[in-house]
This record gives C-alpha cells, sequence and structure tokens, in this order.
C-alpha cells in the first residue's frame, strides 16, 4: 500500500466517521451491506477500466455494454430458456470479443481510444435498445434461479457475495498487475510505450488484452448488475457508469496518461465513491446533488494531490540545492 | 504593395559586390562546460553574397547560428551590425539587423494556409474593435512574397498540401516579409529530392540577385559548388579556412573540413574477424526505398557505420531491429534467412539496438534500473508468470558492477542518472542476454569523455567475446579509432567500405558525400 492509497484510506475513515456521528445509521448492518454490495458491483467494472487506464487509453462504453450484456443475459435465460450456467461464459465470452474489437481498433489500426469507445458507447447503446424494442427486460413473476441468485445478490453471512466477488477478482487481477510479466509490460507501455517497443515487448498485443480483460470484467458486473436490478430498462441501464469507473480509478490515484495506479487506488477510489452516495443520502442531502457531491470531492482530491506532488518536488530541489552548495563550499 | 526594404541598401545592389560587410563576426568565442564550441572565429557578410558554410558534425556550426540569431552570447568578441559594434546579438536586434534563419526543421503550421503562416501573429487588421483578420489584405501582402520566391501557389494553399521545397519557399518567403538582409538556410537540402533541390538553388540565386545575402550550410557539397559565391569552413570550432569562388571544390573543401590529428585509438587489435553473422543482401528500407544496402557483419568485429545525418544509417539500424519492416532484399543471420516482424523477433535472434535517442526510446526513465535491466528478458526472471524481484536485483546488481553504473542502488530511478549512466543501463539490459549482434546508434552522443572510454571498451569486450558490433556514429575520431571495418553510407546505401590501412578522416568524408576515397 502506497503512501497515496494510505490517505485516500484515511479519507474514508474519517468521512466515515462525521457521517456516522451525524447519522448512526450509517453503521446499520444493512446500510453497510447494501453499500458493500454497491461496492462490489462498481468496484469490478472499475478494477476492468483500471487496466486499460494503465495503458494510457480509456474506455467509455463499459455503461452501454452493462445495459446490453445485462439485457442478453436476462432475455437468454429468462425469455429463452437457455441455461443460466451456458448463458454465463457465452455473455463473458462477448465481453471478451468485443474488447478484443476495441483492443485491435486501437492497437492495430491506431485509432484513438476516446473515439473508438465513444462509438461503443453510442452503438452498444442502440443495440440494446432496439434488442428489447425499448422494453424493459425482466423475469416474469414466480420465475427463480437459487443458485445464480444466490451467487449474485445473495449473501454470506451478511456479506453480500458480490462483495466477496469483488474480493476474489481484486486479489486475482492485484497478483496479475503487480506482480507478473504481463503486469509489468503494461505499465512499461502506460510509461513509454516507444521505449517499451525497442524493449522487444509486443506492444500491440498487451494493450488489445488489456481492452479483453476490461471487457470480460465489464461483462461479469453486468450479470451482477442485472441481477441485482432484476429488470433493465435498456435506455438508462448502466448509464454514466463508464464515469463511476473512471472516477473511481482517478480518484485512486492512477493518471489518464498511462502508467500509474494500482489494485488497492481503484477498489479504495470506489469505496470513497460509494460512501459518497451513501452520505447524499442519509445525511438529508437532495438527491439531486448527487453528481455534484461526487464532481466537488473528485476535484479537490486530483487538486491536493497534484498540489502534493509540486510540493515534494520543490522540497526536493531546494534539499539538492543544498547538497549542491555543500559540496562546492 | 510592401516594399522591398525601408532599410539603406547600398548603391550597388545587382551589379557587382560592393566591397562593404554589413556584418562582421570578429574572434568570437564560445564554450561550453568542457567544450570550446567557438574559438576566436571570425567571418563577413557582405550584401548579395552567397556564403557557403561547411564543417563536420560538431565543427560548431550550430553554435555559430545561435550566436547569429542571439540566442547564446559569446563569451567574447564583437559582432558588428552596420557600424555598430556589439558584445553580443539579442533576439530582437538579430531580427532588427535583418537576420532570418530556415531551419531544417521547418516551423510552419501545418493546419494553416500559406498567407496565415507568413503572417502569423502580425496579421493586418480590419477596423473595430472584434480584431478580424483582413483577409483581403493579407492576400495582397502575401502574394508578391511568394512571387518573388518564385512560387506557383497561392497565399490561401494549405501548408500541408506542400512538399518540402515548396514548405521551404514559405519560409523564405517569411523571411522576406521581415525585410531580411541575411538568409541563412540550415541544411535545407537534406531531405530534398534533386528535382526539388534544382528549385531551392533557382529560389537562392533569386535572393541573391535582389541583393540579400544567404548563408547556406549543407553538407551536399556539389550544391555549395554550384551556389556559394564564398566558402567558410569552420573545423572544431575555429576557422579552419576561406575559399574564394575560384578554389571551391569537392578537394579544397575536404581538406579544410578534416586534418586534425587523431588522439585516442581504442583499437590496436589486428586479430581476424570470424564467420559472418549477419549478411545483408540489397535491403532496402523505408526511408531510401529506390536504393539497396549491401553488407556484411562478422563475429568479432566492430563495423563503425559512418556517414552524414539523414544518409539513412538509423534507418537501417530500425530495419535490422524489426521495428520498420524491409521493402525488399534479403537478411540472413548465421546463415539462415531472416525475417522480422517486431523487435521482439528480433531480440529472440540476439540482435539488439541500442538507440540513437536514449530518452525516448532507449530507457524508461521513470522506471527504476533493475526494472529497465530485466524489461526485454522478464520471463527468465519469472516462475511461472509472476516477476521474481530477488532474481531482477540479482541480476541488476551483477551488470550494474560489471558497467560500473554509479547509481545509489538498482532502485535509483533511471531519470536521475547522468547521460553516460543512463547509457550503460541500455547496455546491460542487452548484455544480461546473449547478444549475438550489438547495433549501437550514435552510442556515445552527450556522454561525458570518461564513460565515452568505458563504452569503447565495452564495445570492445563485446567483439571479443565474438559478438558482431555494428556501431553507428558521426564522430569521426569515433569511428576511426574504434573500428576494424568502416562501412559508409550516402543516401541510403552503402558507398564504400573501408579496410584498416584505408582509414582516414578523408576517406571516410569522401564517401559519405559520395565520391571515392584515395
Amino acid at each position: 500500500m502506497t503512501k497515496k492509497d494510505l490517505g485516500l484510506l484515511i479519507l474514508i475513515l474519517v468521512v466515515g466517521a462525521v457521517v456516522a456521528a451525524i447519522n448512526p445509521r450509517f453503521l446499520l448492518p444493512i446500510n453497510l451491506a447494501n453499500t458493500s454490495n454497491l461496492i462490489g458491483l462498481f468496484g469490478i467494472l472499475s478494477i476492468g477500466q483500471a487496466f486499460v487506464i494503465i495503458t494510457g487509453g480509456i474506455e467509455l462504453s463499459v455503461g452501454s455494454l452493462i445495459a446490453l450484456l445485462g439485457v442478453l443475459f436476462v432475455d437468454f435465460i429468462a425469455t429463452r430458456g437457455m441455461n443460466w450456467a451456458i448463458a454465463l461464459p457465452l455473455i463473458l465470452i462477448l465481453g471478451g470479443l468485443i474488447g478484443l474489437a476495441h483492443g485491435w481498433l486501437i492497437a492495430r489500426l491506431n485509432l484513438q481510444p476516446f473515439v473508438v469507445t465513444l462509438c461503443g458507447l453510442l452503438i452498444y447503446r442502440g443495440v440494446a435498445r432496439f434488442y428489447t424494442a425499448d422494453g424493459t427486460a425482466g423475469f416474469a413473476f414466480g420465475q427463480n434461479f437459487p443458485v445464480l441468485e444466490f451467487l449474485t445478490a445473495g449473501r454470506f453471512y451478511g456479506v453480500p457475495n458480490s462483495f466477496i466477488a469483488l474480493i476474489v477478482i481484486a486479489i486475482i487481477t492485484w497478483v496479475l498487475l503487480h506482480r507478473s510479466v504481463f503486469g509489468r509490460y503494461l505499465y512499461a507501455i502506460g510509461k513509454n510505450e516507444e521505449a517499451a517497443k525497442y524493449s522487444g515487448i509486443r506492444t500491440q498485443r498487451m494493450v488489445m488484452a488489456a481492452y479483453v480483460i476490461c471487457g470480460v470484467l465489464t461483462a461479469i458486473s453486468a450479470i451482477y448488475f442485472a441481477m441485482y436490478t432484476r429488470s433493465i430498462s435498456p435506455a438508462s441501464h448502466g448509464n454514466f457508469y463508464e464515469l463511476y469507473a473512471i472516477a473511481a480509478a482517478v480518484l485512486g490515484g492512477f493518471s489518464l496518461r498511462g502508467g500509474e495506479g494500482s489494485i488497492v487506488g481503484v477498489i479504495l477510489g470506489t469505496v470513497l465513491l460509494q460512501e459518497l452516495q451513501n452520505l447524499v443520502n442519509l445525511l438529508g442531502i437532495p438527491s439531486s446533488l448527487n453528481f455534484a457531491v461526487m464532481g466537488g470531492v473528485i476535484l479537490i482530491g486530483v487538486l491536493v494531490d497534484q498540489q502534493w506532488d509540486v510540493f515534494r518536488a520543490r522540497r526536493g530541489m531546494v534539499a539538492a540545492a543544498r547538497q549542491g552548495k555543500a559540496a562546492a563550499g | 504593395m510592401m516594399e522591398l526594404s525601408n532599410r539603406i541598401v547600398p548603391a550597388t545592389v545587382a551589379g557587382a559586390l560592393p566591397i562593404e560587410p554589413f556584418l562582421v563576426l570578429e574572434n568570437i568565442r564560445k564554450t561550453y562546460p568542457g567544450v570550446v564550441a567557438l574559438d576566436e572565429f571570425s567571418m563577413d557578410v557582405r550584401p548579395g553574397e552567397v556564403i557557403g558554410l561547411v564543417g563536420e558534425n560538431g565543427a560548431g556550426k550550430s553554435t555559430l547560428m545561435k550566436v547569429l540569431g542571439g540566442v547564446i552570447a559569446p563569451d567574447s568578441g564583437a559582432i558588428t551590425v552596420d557600424g555598430a559594434t556589439h558584445d553580443r546579438l539579442t533576439v530582437a536586434t538579430s531580427m532588427g539587423a535583418g537576420i532570418a534563419f530556415v531551419h531544417q526543421e521547418l516551423n510552419l503550421f501545418d493546419n494553416l494556409d500559406v498567407a496565415a503562416n507568413i503572417f502569423l501573429g502580425r496579421e493586418p487588421l480590419r477596423a473595430g474593435p472584434l480584431r478580424l483578420v483582413d483577409r483581403a489584405k493579407l492576400r495582397e501582402q502575401v502574394a508578391p512574397l511568394l512571387k518573388r520566391v518564385g512560387a506557383n501557389f497561392s497565399p490561401d494553399t494549405p501548408v500541408s498540401s506542400l512538399s518540402l521545397a515548396q514548405q521551404q519557399m514559405v519560409e523564405i518567403a517569411k523571411a522576406l516579409s521581415i525585410d531580411a538582409r541575411l538568409v541563412i538556410l540550415d541544411e535545407p537540402t537534406s531531405s530534398l529530392p534533386i528535382a526539388e533541390t534544382e528549385k531551392l538553388l533557382a529560389v537562392i540565386s533569386g535572393l541573391k540577385a535582389e541583393g540579400i545575402s544567404v548563408i547556406f550550410i549543407s553538407h551536399r557539397l556539389h550544391e555549395i559548388e554550384r551556389a556559394a559565391d564564398r566558402v567558410v569552413v569552420l573545423r572544431d570550432g575555429t576557422l579552419a579556412g576561406t575559399l574564394p569562388k575560384s578554389d571551391i571544390d569537392h578537394e579544397h573543401m575536404v581538406k579544410l573540413m578534416i586534418g586534425r590529428a587523431l588522439k585516442a585509438r581504442v583499437n590496436d587489435s589486428t586479430r581476424e574477424a570470424g564467420a559472418a553473422a549477419l549478411s545483408i543482401d540489397r535491403l532496402r528500407t523505408p526511408a531510401y526505398p529506390d536504393r539497396q544496402v549491401t553488407l556484411n557483419l562478422h563475429h568479432g568485429e566492430i563495423l563503425g557505420l559512418a556517414g552524414l545525418v539523414g544518409s539513412g544509417r538509423t534507418e537501417l539500424a530500425r530495419v535490422l531491429f524489426g521495428i520498420d519492416k524491409h521493402l525488399g532484399g534479403t537478411m540472413h543471420l548465421e546463415g539462415r534467412e531472416l525475417v522480422l516482424g517486431s523487435a521482439s523477433e528480433a531480440v529472440g535472434h540476439g540482435i539488439f539496438l541500442v538507440p540513437e535517442d536514449r530518452k525516448l526510446t532507449g530507457v524508461l526513465l521513470d522506471l527504476p534500473i533493475a526494472q529497465n535491466i530485466s524489461l526485454p528478458d522478464l520471463r527468465s526472471h519469472a516462475s511461472r508468470f509472476l516477476v521474481s524481484a530477488a532474481s531482477e536485483a540479482a541480476t541488476a546488481k551483477t551488470q550494474k558492477a560489471n558497467l560500473g553504473i554509479k547509481a545509489p542502488s538498482v532502485k535509483t530511478r533511471t531519470g536521475t542518472l547522468s547521460g553516460g549512466n543512463q547509457q550503460k543501463v541500455v547496455l546491460a539490459k542487452w548484455l544480461a542476454m546473449n547478444p549475438k549482434v550489438m547495433i549501437l546508434d550514435e552510442p556515445t552522443r552527450g556522454i561525458d569523455i570518461g564513460a565515452k572510454a568505458e563504452i569503447y571498451n565495452l564495445m570492445r569486450r563485446l567483439a571479443e567475446a565474438g559478438v558482431a558490433v555494428l556501431m553507428i556514429s558521426s564522430d569521426m575520431e569515433e569511428v576511426i579509432g574504434v573500428s576494424d571495418r568502416i562501412a559508409v553510407m550516402h543516401e541510403g546505401s552503402i558507398s564504400g567500405i573501408l579496410e584498416r590501412e584505408k582509414f582516414s578522416q578523408e576517406n571516410v568524408l569522401l564517401l559519405a558525400v559520395g565520391k571515392q576515397p584515395k
């Protein structure tokens, strides 16, 4: 855990303590469980985004993908009677293929990530709405999938299984990003793609792989979101979720230029965002101000972080100058 | 219509050369830490004359340009403009004196049209508070300027649609728009094809006819021969000599450009080179698609690759390292045909490159030394797919000691090291693997003398261990002192290969400009 992560954790605890002091309901098991469920859902999505941002890219289509993949999943198992154990891997593969397509356009054809995924945002939303003829996809009365529902929306000793899923995914991706050869390559590419290429790294493949991972993780969270809401109106489901994911990464210390950030950071970022949402509800702040509070906090966070870096750099220079003087004298 | 110039122009503009120079440099000296860039250098410029300025890379031409442009102040000496003597020129006095530059790298905005580029920041405005650009007036002012440089395109042509020579015409027109009396062309033809070069030479004689002086810097001596009234030769920061029109020829220029005693000679071995490592046959690179390179590189030798900047050496290295695809011809590594789709494949074959641009492509400045060294060979530091930091650090420590990288620890951020130590990190990452062919592109550029010697010794050690070393270098002393053989490139192909007994600066330079050695 870096100093930045530690600072973020302290901020989360302080905000939590203040909210709890004002409104003790914050600490009720039901509130904590609800919040951690949401942390699980958005956390999985944000980790996917993190892989792309590490390479210096961005993935704007994940909100629309949540809608499209969610609609397809519900339709497959509720309307078409497909076994969920088949539908689930199918959706994950679809998510991976869409990620591969994005990665291919970006790495091989050299299109800008922003443009490619912005088009994806529009396309998948449109396709999702067309697929259901703008209707709502949902389960019929009495339709039950006990195992699937337990795995996604259920609880284990009171802990939402979505949160447990996040922890498992976080551990796996932490190893992948921070300990594996692949992870090291991604950081190198994010820092300086040319130099990485000149060191013999197949940079295009690595970038494509990052988008594939993002696609698969988005598909997983799409299924969780679908099973959480149980009914999906494709015009609004998942709106702005890409921005939640990007915001979590930025709060967690990622640089949109690439090459910086950690899994712990992006999870702490997600936690802080959900805590803020919860705070708006619990403190009686009009919920219409929801986005304004989030935006304000992110802006302050980034500003403090940047000023801190400037301060440290200046201190470093002063120290170096002093050493230089001492050496000269 | 714009006035040509509202300054005092000597009476005899078109006729015989007026004797009085308007710009005189006297005993200019400029030093940088450890280097004398200009040493007691003097020259003058008369109205309407074309001066060819030649010298090897590093002879002090850029420093001289910076002094004339007012960008740097000389340590001593005097600069006289129109009879007024200054210690130094500032950017403002330089512009006021009518000195204009056309750099090798053009400074045009290719998203704007010609007229907008020429009058950028000085646009004629319409009356009124909105500061709207008066486009009609702009065109009216630009058209005659374009005519003077012989341009056949209109003021509203987008710059992006112009050829390089046409873009240079725009730059020259820009110079004329500020009433230039002296236009300095810095290697204007180095990236131009022959037909375009003709156009540029025509523009130069047009300027001369108008009484505007030109300083024409070029490595292409035959162009200097054709265009210049006088040639000034720089060598090691000093004036090596001035040639009047009648004496301007290759032989005289080359003789003045070289002619210093060689200092260090790293290479004393007379060993025979081993078997062929890399055989390049009629290889065509993207930089010079119509030229071919044929070259053999042997195990155990250092082959120096000399040539002028822009002769296609770096582009050849990029192809050999798999960064660019070759357009034709073949490469063989130890007898087996080599087809490279990426740098990663070249690395797999044991062909390594120490690139020219260390900060951009050589090292990752933000990463610690150890991670830079392990990067190309990360898989061998990993059990299954997890990187072992211990194995990484151990290799890095070995290499750090081996190469004498001066840093507090292998965890030090590479960006904080000196240039020489950064270069050693680049070398270390390849030495930690097993090189068969090592290509070094300008390995000692920007590196202090001590580190230079270490890198020379290292190359020699590699060669002695049987590695085939290809060293691209523009430093004549280095090429002659370090190489076992020297191949010289000229405009995209090998113009000749020199064996040891034929080594001389003169021969290298002759081959580099496309002539036969003696």
